[in-house]
């Protein structure tokens, strides 16, 4: 630890000049610099150990599963190496640096480690459909539908314009139906005053964690199971598809709204209202334009979140093979379905075909978040920038002043 | 404004100007300037209109759960209590025997082993990006986590089924062969291990992530940067700065956040109905194939008989109440702990 030098109090004025480094280092008046160590500092000593360390843990494994036992697979391996990795790192940083260091240096590696491994599921997930995909997706896929599609057939046959039909349809509609209504939620929850939002806002929270099939389940309980008898409208189709996906884009619209107002500043509803605005014009001409951009944002995100739903579709569009643009009249395919459908075939072209799908779902939902994140560039959510205090210490003009101690 | 007008009005007090000309002498006999407190009509129709919205929001729940109770009548006055207490589902007995008891196990623990490996993931990605990251690696990495969020649970679903799967059936057959002792790792001998409520928990444990992860991770960014500064000027090393001060702060989330992606383990379904061979069963039998998960089986069994699809509707029921009173005792759980209260969940 540190020793106050005895000086302190005369050197007081002079120890803000000099950086605080020197200050906890010195010991001594005579100001020779003792040998410090930085916590975080990182010496080749540490590289070497590190190194050392990680080498000896794959020797380790190796012996162990090659030489002793019959293996654990790649992905053992790798976890067994890393766990005796961290055991010998451990060890060796509290007998060259004490248990302290070796603490903070181990949770370091975990720490990091977590956030990489976090990267691989993903860039696995990604880099796999599109090797599988590709080489089934041609042009044509964006044309032809599944019909005269017979189990012999080739993988690039036919294509999914019936399932893209499908998908821009439901999600419209599911659009058109979610939208007004989360807009006017999210303003219910933010702009007004009533004694229903909390209530409301505990719901929402509870909506957005509802299981999506159980959305789906509901539609076919309250309108297919009792009414398909009456009219082909509701039947297994398009439109009851759309009111599922409804259900489900609700909550993240309202919310993802409702935290957009919250960003208005209410110096612009306030002087809007001075003015002598309604509430309403106040919301239709202040505040929704403020947050244009980030209803936007919020607006591509609940579509990116239900474009890629299954679940709910299997009880209300139901899916089918061939070109159906009528969303009010019979079953539906979309692109989650025709995917679904496809690699649950036993046959290896229609695996192959369900890959292709999967590719143009994927690349639909990656460029959704691009445009979101697009719209949302920098201009919502943007920090205040806040003046950063001055880090040059106030003057000492009055001795007095210094001299005060705490009782 | 207009004077005299509607009743409900208030006497607005002399403002500076009049106060001024008081002084010089001006007469100081004046009306006070009366304001409007009674809505104009389109300010009625706002609330009207977003009121209603927000009721809609509210019933529209209130309705899923009695219609799923109506439509699921069939199924329940069949089984009677036994519903919740039999682990099987035969229909082509009379009367038919079903139970959710075998789906609710595999539903728990398909559940259980995401959320274990999803926990210590997402606090870890989450203290890497407050406290490790540098400000640009920040930014990147929430994004990669909102891009984790974004990506269909149907493309996680054929990516494990088709790949994942295979990777990590080794490491099962290692477990159950030198770790077989412990119960949870036990299996049959000469057990097929794919298709397992293991790896279909891995999978769905990433799925899990991105919601644990913003949680944990705006429940630490709220930490009072004083707190940690006093650790550190203690001579904390960082390690012992995140264990004393962040992670004691974030607690009530972190419990709430892993609640929540509970919630979301229990509900999820395509990638289940993917992987799991649903068939209902007890059995803790993580590491072979068997199981079957609520969600899942509803999924599996679309388009069946009446009677099926009534019972589908009564095991519905049974996961709308689990997830929603999940979801519920997470958010009061982070909204009353001290570090939560400013977070959206």
């Amino acid at each position: 630890m540190t020793t106050v030098p005895p000086t302190a109090d005369a050197a007081a004025n002079d120890d803000w000049d000099r950086g605080f480094d020197e200050l906890t280092v010195d010991t001594a008046p005579s100001r020779t610099p003792r040998q410090g160590r930085r916590p975080r500092e990182l010496t080749t000593d540490d590289l070497i150990a590190a190194a050392g360390c990680l080498f000896s843990s794959v020797c380790f494994n190796w012996l162990a599963f090659t030489r002793l036992s019959d293996g654990v697979g790649w992905f053992g391996f790798l976890l067994c190496s890393y766990v005796v990795f961290l055991l010998l790192f451990g060890i060796v940083t509290a007998d060259r640096l004490g248990r302290l260091v070796a603490v903070d240096r181990v949770m370091t590696v975990v720490v990091w480690t977590v956030a990489v491994v976090l990267l691989v599921p993903l860039v696995s997930l990604i880099g796999y459909i599109i090797v599988r995909g590709l080489p089934a997706l041609r042009a044509a896929f964006f044309v032809n539908d599944q019909s005269g599609i017979t189990p012999v057939m080739d993988s690039t046959a036919g294509g999914g314009a019936h399932a893209l039909v499908g998908t821009i349809e439901q999600v419209s509609l599911a659009l058109l139906w979610s939208l007004p209504l989360g807009l006017a939620a999210a303003v219910f929850l933010n702009e007004t005053r009533s004694r229903w939002r909390r209530p409301v806002r505990i719901f929402v929270d509870a909506m957005s964690g509802l299981p999506s099939i159980i959305a789906g389940l509901f539609i076919f309980a309250v309108l297919i199971l009792p009414l398909a008898k009456t009219s082909s409208v509701f039947g297994f189709n398009g439109f009851m598809a759309s009111l599922a996906l409804a259900m489900i884009m609700l909550p993240t619209v309202t919310r993802t709204v409702e935290v957009v107002l919250r960003l208005v500043s209410d110096g612009l509803r306030e002087a809007s209202l001075a003015l002598g605005a309604s509430r309403a014009r106040t919301v239709w001409s202040v505040v929704f334009p403020t947050a244009r951009t980030g209803i936007s944002t919020a607006v591509v995100l609940g579509i990116a979140r239900i474009v890629g739903e299954t679940a709910p579709l299997l009880f209300t569009a139901f899916g089918y093979d061939l070109m159906n643009a009528n969303p009010i009249d019979a079953p539906q395919e979309s692109l989650p379905l025709f995917v679904y459908r496809n690699i649950r075939k036993p046959n290896l072209a229609a695996i192959d075909r369900g890959f292709a799908g999967a590719l143009v779902l994927m690349l639909l939902v990656l460029a959704l978040f691009a445009l979101a994140r697009f719209i949302g560039r920098d201009r919502t959510r943007r920090p205040r920038r806040e003046r950063t205090p001055d880090l040059v210490p106030p003057a000492p003009a009055d001795p007095s002043v210094q001299e005060v101690t705490l009782p | 404004m207009a004077r005299g007008s509607r009743a409900p009005a208030v006497e607005v007090g002399a403002d500076a100007g009049d106060e001024a000309r008081d002084e010089a002498g001006a007469p100081a006999v004046r009306t006070p300037r009366l304001i409007h407190q009674e809505p104009s009509v389109a300010d009625k129709w706002f609330s009207r209109i977003t009121l209603s919205s927000g009721i809609i929001v509210l019933v529209l729940l209130v309705l899923v759960g009695f219609f799923l109770l109506k439509q699921s009548q069939d199924a329940f006055g069949q089984a009677g209590w036994s519903f919740f207490g039999r682990a099987e589902w035969r229909t082509d007995v009379e009367p038919a025997r079903i139970g959710v008891l075998g789906l609710l196990t595999g539903t728990v623990l398909v559940a259980l082993v995401a959320v274990a490996l999803a926990i210590p993931m997402g606090v870890g990605a989450a203290l890497f990006i407050t406290e490790y990251a540098s400000l640009k690696a920040r930014k990147y990495l929430t994004s990669l986590v909102d891009l984790l969020a974004a990506v269909p649970s149907l493309l996680f679903g054929i990516w494990g089924f088709v790949f994942l799967s295979e990777q990590i059936v080794p490491l099962s057959r290692w477990l159950t062969e030198h770790l077989g002792w412990i119960p949870i790792f036990a299996t049959d001998p000469g057990a097929n291990l794919t298709g397992s409520i293991f790896i279909a928990g891995i999978v769905v444990s990433l799925m899990t992530l991105p919601i644990i992860t913003s949680v944990v991770r705006e429940v630490f960014a709220q930490t009072p940067p004083g707190e940690k500064e006093a650790a550190l000027a203690l001579g904390s090393s960082r390690w012992g700065m995140i264990r004393t001060v962040v992670l004691p702060f974030g607690r009530g989330g972190i419990i709430g956040s892993s609640m929540l992606g509970l919630g979301r383990a229990l509900g999820e379904t395509i990638a289940v109905t993917l992987l799991l061979p649903q068939v209902p069963e007890i059995s803790a039998k993580i590491l072979q194939n068997g199981g079957a998960t609520v969600s899942g089986f509803i999924a599996s069994r679309a388009g069946g008989d009446p009677f099926t699809t009534s019972g589908l509707m009564a095991a519905g029921m049974v996961l709308f109440t689990i997830t929603l009173a999940t979801n519920m005792i997470a958010s009061v759980v982070v909204s009353k702990s001290r570090s939560g209260a400013g977070v959206d969940l």
